[in-house]
């Protein structure tokens, strides 16, 4: 079975004012379990969103179409429930947290899936081991599991704590929504290993990026182009090599 | 004292045509309704107070009789009659008692248990009649004979007015004079118990004086009245009240706590209150007017006043701070949250008297549901405190539209080289915090939880570890259905 099957997704931004704007206009995409697919397209074309939709953030509005996840319908669930049952996003813009400790932050998610399996609480001591050794893998210091969630970290700091906190929650699909930027050269190659040692014939990950570079480390096994709210290409890895010299504009142009 | 003598005869005289208009029987265990100089002196009688007590008690009665009922606060509510209550009656009785938890309301035990209020403790709060509540209060007597060891006192005020009058008549009434204000002038004229601690020269009280306070709060009344000294050197920790929320079948709260600090000696003072807000519309739950006020008499002494207010359809609440000693140091610390139709007006005063005095104001409000809240706070700098300085924060969350926070700070500084300052933010839960918990797998009502945990965090953190972490849960539970 598909891991996550999405099947001709149309959605709309609530706008304000100026009413629902279309931004998904019938996107198709199937990952299967230990696939890695990768997301390219130029600013706006909607890979946010779709990354967005498929968590249930509040403010779209699904028009259209079908999100199945692990044979379930997700648009069904509410989004705590679908993080529960395994979905993960690491966001493009990761929120601050003031006064809430980063290690607190991610205890308090870790016992509410463990909740909601009628499983105990997990043990202080267990969690501070299993913390402290994802930390060290991701180069993250201690002292920042301290500090409140993503309360001035750097751009690079936050991407590398989005990992961490995947990494700690065993997600079973993973959303990166541009993890790769604002990494310097040495993050990057650290962030691209913890997200590999995470690769795992029964989880999925959809890359959203901009840079070729990443998938150099993270290579995936398939690569769409999002331009217009529309899958309007996908190939393998060397389509990404060919986007890097060549652009968008031949699927901007045909998009407009 | 001259003005005092003048009272006592005034007393003598009344005396004459004294008599208890509505019973013979002091052996009563209650009083009739209604408030009058007999059920002021039946008050006394009953509890077998020595003359100068009652004398206070009388002024406060009479000159409560001149005064109109404050309302300046933000806050709005039906009249009181205060002819329509009780203002004396014994502890009920322990067949009226419930006989297990199964006969206690079951929303009340839920309550207990997201608190993780053991099982003995959860029968004791709930006024179950059960020989556990009995070995709990011996373990407090326990407590209470080693502190006397040390040479603290720590008591009942009934207790300490019959054991140690001299002190009690010393203290009571200077720091809040029973001519105070209308609330604390009621409270003079008809308290009916509450706490006395004295902490000797130069020693540290080994323990918070919490364990026997909690159990013990019960049927302290709705006029409590609290008096700690501590002398010389002299330290305390003293923490009053409850996460478990407390019902009460009187309305009307109207407490009222001195604090006394004598030179270098330092007074941390915390508050968990959590009385019955009333339903969804307020209707039922309790008005809280309490008078708190600390006096650093002495030079380097220190008050520290934290309070957790989450309980009460109506709190009007100012700890304050007068700050005569030179050098001396006053702290408030306040989380107030507010859901629901419950409406809190809220804040302290720091009245710099003496060279050199600091205070340091950081308050948390957080509005829900269809509440209001106004922090109301004074700085007041005197012509002698010669390089005193202030720190004021306010923040307010809000959580929702229909909610309201305000915030009225005075200022008055009659010394040029004070320094004051004022910090106030107001902000809301963004759609952005809640997503990213939601996305984190934890549930809305968890999710605002931590959220405003976090907003609280700087005040939660000075209370005691123990207390901290169920007033963390309680700020979770007083939210609940703020959301979604
Ligand atoms: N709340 C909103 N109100 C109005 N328009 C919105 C809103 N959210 C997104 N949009 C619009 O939807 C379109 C798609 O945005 P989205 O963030 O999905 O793009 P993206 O592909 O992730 O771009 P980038 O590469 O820049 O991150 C953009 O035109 C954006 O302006
Ligand atoms: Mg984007």
């Amino acid at each position: 079975m598909a891991l996550l099957d999405i099947k001709d997704l149309h959605a709309t931004v609530d706008d304000g004012d100026a009413g629902p704007k279309p931004i998904l206009k019938g996107i198709s995409l199937t990952i299967n379990p230990g696939e890695v697919h990768a997301v390219m397209g130029p600013n706006g074309a909607g890979k946010s969103t779709l990354s967005n939709v498929i968590s249930g953030r509040p403010g779209y509005t699904v028009t259209g179409g079908s999100v199945t996840y692990d044979g379930v319908d997700l648009l069904e669930m509410e989004a705590d429930a679908r993080a529960r049952a395994g979905l993960f996003l690491a966001f493009q813009y990761p929120v601050e947290i003031p006064g809430v400790a980063t290690g607190t932050f991610l205890k308090t998610a870790i016992n509410a899936r463990r909740k909601a399996n009628g499983e105990p609480e997990i043990e202080a001591l267990d969690f501070l081991k299993l913390m402290k050794a994802n930390a060290k893998k991701l180069g993250v210091a201690d002292d920042m599991l301290k500090r409140p969630v993503n309360v001035g970290f750097s751009g690079g700091e936050k991407k590398r704590a989005e990992v961490l906190q995947m990494a700690m929650l065993e997600p079973r699909l993973c959303l990166l929504d541009e993890t790769d930027s604002g990494l310097d050269i040495d993050a990057l190659k650290v962030v691209a290993d913890g997200v590999n040692a995470l690769r795992a014939p029964d989880r999925g990950m959809l890359v959203i990026t901009h840079y070729q570079r990443l998938l150099d480390y993270i290579v995936p096994d398939v690569v769409h182009v999002l331009a217009d709210g529309r899958i309007v290409k996908s190939g393998d890895k060397s389509l990404a090599l060919e986007l890097e010299s060549k652009g968008y504009a031949e699927f901007t142009g045909a998009a407009a | 004292m001259a003005a005092t003598q003048d009272t006592i005869d005034r007393i003598a005289e009344a005396s004459g045509t004294y008599k208890y208009g509505f019973v013979t029987d002091i052996e009563s265990d209650k009083a009739p309704k209604g408030l009058s100089e007999d059920i002021v002196r039946f008050i006394s009688a009953k509890k077998n107070e020595p003359e100068w007590m009652l004398d206070w008690r009388l002024k406060a009665y009479r000159h409560w009789l001149t005064m109109k009922e404050p309302d300046w606060a933000k806050v709005g509510y039906p009249a009181i009659d205060y002819q329509d209550a009780y203002y004396y009656a014994a502890p009920k009785s322990r067949d009226d008692a419930p006989k297990s938890l199964d006969e206690v309301d079951p929303e009340l035990l839920r309550t207990y248990e997201k608190l993780g209020i053991p099982l003995k403790e959860q029968e004791m709060l709930a006024g179950v009649a059960v020989d556990a509540v009995f070995d709990s209060v011996s373990v407090a007597t326990t407590y209470k004979k080693k502190l006397e060891e040390m040479g603290v006192i720590f008591c009942s005020i009934s207790e300490a007015t019959q054991r140690f009058p001299e002190l009690v008549q010393k203290y009571i009434g200077s720091v809040v004079p029973y001519s105070d204000n209308f609330f604390a002038t009621l409270n003079s004229a008809v308290f009916t118990d509450g706490s006395f601690v004295y902490v000797p020269k130069g020693l540290r009280c080994p323990m918070e004086l919490s364990t026997y306070f909690r159990i013990n709060e019960q049927n302290t009344g709705q006029f409590e009245r609290t008096l700690i000294i501590a002398d010389e050197g002299a330290y305390v920790s003293y923490l009053e009240g409850c996460t478990a929320p407390q019902r009460d079948d009187n309305q009307l709260h109207a407490a009222v706590v001195e604090l006394i600090a004598m030179d270098d000696a330092e007074i941390k003072y915390s508050t968990v209150q959590n009385w019955y807000p009333g339903d969804e519309t307020g209707k039922g739950g309790i008005y809280n007017f309490v008078t708190k006020r600390a006096a650093c008499r002495g030079r380097n002494s220190k008050v520290m006043w934290t309070q957790v207010e989450t309980g009460s359809a109506v709190t009007w609440k100012y700890p304050s701070c007068i700050l005569q000693g030179d050098n001396s140091v006053g702290e408030f610390y306040s989380v107030a949250i507010t859901n629901n139709a419950q409406q809190a007006d809220t804040g302290t005063k720091m009245i710099h008297i003496g060279k050199k005095t600091r205070s340091r104001i950081i308050s948390k409000g957080i509005s829900a549901g269809r509440a209001d809240q106004t922090y109301r706070g004074l700085v007041r700098m005197m012509p002698k405190a010669e390089g005193a300085r202030n720190y004021t924060q306010c923040d307010s969350l809000l959580i929702g539209d229909t909610c309201g926070a305000h915030t009225v700070p005075y200022i008055e500084s009659r010394n040029p080289s004070a320094q004051v300052e004022h910090e106030a933010t107001t902000s809301r839960i963004s759609d952005d915090q809640l997503f990213y918990c939601l996305q984190r797998g934890i549930p809305e009502e968890d999710a605002v939880a931590l959220i405003v945990n976090g907003f609280c965090k700087e005040v939660l953190q000075t209370l005691p570890m123990e207390f901290a972490v169920e007033a963390q849960k309680l700020v979770g539970i007083s939210l609940e259905g703020s959301v979604g």
